[in-house]
């Protein structure tokens, strides 16, 4: 391999180590927001990132996914701004912030003065922090197998399942076989994949365990009237929900399934796993996942330390916390949009590369996006964050075999 | 995959029912399928399906070497196959004039 399986990371009081040191300001309602995008704003290109919950009724899930990318190794310290009336548990999440050695503060605005008193405090905090960080965190060497990788594919056509989706599967077998984390996810575009991906699970009992999980998703998804397909899917040439599966699917390579995983639970080891994000207990928040965003703030709670994105339509997206790489389907969508791809795997259509050199520079793609190179993405500034109400049930024994 | 179409239509896999078209195709063009020269209808983008023989109303539309859907018409070869032909054996698909499906 020419890339360099070494490069310099972010060490953490778990041991866990980042490939950015990210300072995150968190909104804890929606009324908050405007407030915390403000205090962000002059700091956006200095490695400061916007994410938050809009609700005002408390859930479980979007506590413990905030508690997760606070934690993230990408994450070096956290601002938390409230407006002080909202259900979301200021305290316990900022004394999780602390216990994990990280720097924090909170602005409850109702007792900071209101808009511009808490938007002039939160900078001067920015200030002292950026560079308290820059003096204070620890760089060591960091090894591929040490990293976490997800997958994810939006804006999908008929090109995402030949050219990209194989090609980021063939890096992910890489990435596997350097004993990296790996993770694919299931947003309801794996439904008619349930058989063929519970005979790769590495045991019987977690091949059922995913059977069931896919029960769970066409029955989610029939609730909602609704595939997980989008109009501009069939504009590409995609007719039903299973082809769009299909083409999903080969985002995971050929290495066996090693655990089912949901949003928040970080791989215990190196290996391929399944991110089931469809929520249990149920049809009661409505859709599993309302954009592509969502999906990739759960595989970054899961640990990635950055997103593989393949798309042929032309996804733009980015993200907070983490680095996506865009790998580009369709030729003529590259031609079009170059300035928002990372990697050209149309070529393989064309004759131009084949599969197994566009998985190669994936992985070198990805080697260098750790070792601090920005994406398109990251370069344009996109950091998309959503988060949303849902309810989780924690796996079980099976799930995590070994 | 025919020899004067080659680098033009892909199957997948072997026992796909279905091509990919690798480059779009303009409406009037042809394609030789066998004895028969079938005339493209529309205009088409590249990625979209084009039946591999004769498809029979309510068989298995197979792509990837997995069904992807069910006829619900009678298909010809070399025909385009989409949301007007087939239908998900899953969840329906939903357009934005939904009321021709």
């Amino acid at each position: 391999m020419s890339a360099k399986t070494e490069f310099s990371g972010f060490l953490r009081q778990d041991g866990r180590k980042g490939i950015r040191n990210t300072v995150l300001v968190v909104y804890l309602v929606e009324c908050a927001h405007h407030v915390a995008r403000e205090i962000v704003y002059p700091y956006r290109k200095q490695g400061v990132h916007l994410i938050g919950f809009s609700g005002c009724y408390p859930n479980q899930y979007a506590f413990d996914m905030t508690a997760r990318l606070c934690t993230h190794p990408n994450t070096g310290a956290v601002l938390l701004v409230s407006l002080g009336c909202e259900s979301f548990d200021r305290r316990g999440l900022a004394q999780h912030v602390k216990d994990s050695g990280r720097p924090v503060e909170t602005l409850v605005i109702q007792e900071r003065g209101g808009t511009l008193t808490t938007v002039d405090q939160g900078q001067a905090w920015l200030e002292k922090t950026l560079t308290e960080l820059e003096e204070t965190t620890t760089r060591v060497t960091m090894t591929v197998d040490e990293l976490v990788v997800g997958a994810i594919c939006g804006g999908s056509d008929a090109t995402s399942g030949i050219t990209a989706n194989p090609a980021i599967g063939r890096c992910f077998d890489l990435l596997v076989e350097n004993n990296a984390s790996a993770i694919f996810e299931e947003g309801g575009e794996l439904i008619g994949c349930e058989q063929i991906m519970a005979d790769r699970a590495v045991t019987r009992a977690l091949g059922e365990e995913i059977l069931s999980t896919m029960e769970k998703t066409a029955r989610y998804y029939t609730t909602m009237g609704h595939g997980s397909f989008a109009v501009g899917n069939a504009e590409g040439g995609l007719t039903t929900v299973e082809e769009k599966s299909m083409g999903a699917y080969a985002k995971s390579g050929s290495s066996p399934i090693r655990g089912l995983i949901k949003p928040g639970d970080v791989p215990p080891t190196g290996g391929l796993y399944l991110l089931d994000i469809v929520p249990d207990g149920g049809a009661r928040f409505g859709f599993p996942n309302i954009n592509d965003t969502a999906e990739i703030a759960e595989l970054i709670a899961c640990g990635a330390h950055l997103t593989l994105f393949s798309t042929g339509r032309g996804s733009v997206v980015g993200s907070a916390i983490s680095p996506v790489v865009k790998v580009c389907a369709n030729p003529e969508t590259y031609r079009r949009m170059s300035g928002d791809m990372d990697v050209d795997a149309g070529r393989i259509l064309e004759g131009r590369a084949t599969l197994d050199e566009v998985g190669r520079e994936i992985f070198s793609q990805v080697l260098v996006v750790a070792g601090g190179a920005l994406t398109k993405s990251e370069g344009l500034g996109h950091q998309e964050f959503v988060l949303t109400y849902k309810t989780f049930e924690p796996i079980g024994p099976a799930c995590l075999p070994v | 995959m025919l020899a004067n179409q080659s680098g033009l239509l892909l199957r997948i896999s072997e026992e796909d029912n279905v091509y990919v078209l690798l480059r779009p195709l303009t409406e009037g063009s042809c394609l030789q399928f066998g004895e028969q020269t079938i005339v493209c209808e529309t205009s088409l983008e590249l990625g979209h399906k084009i039946a591999a023989r004769d498809i029979s109303s309510g068989e298995r539309i197979i792509k990837y070497g997995a069904p992807i859907g069910s006829a619900t018409r009678d298909i010809r070869a070399g025909e385009h196959v989409h949301l007007h032909n087939i239908k998900s054996d899953y969840i329906p698909t939903y357009t934005l004039n939904s009321e021709t499906d």
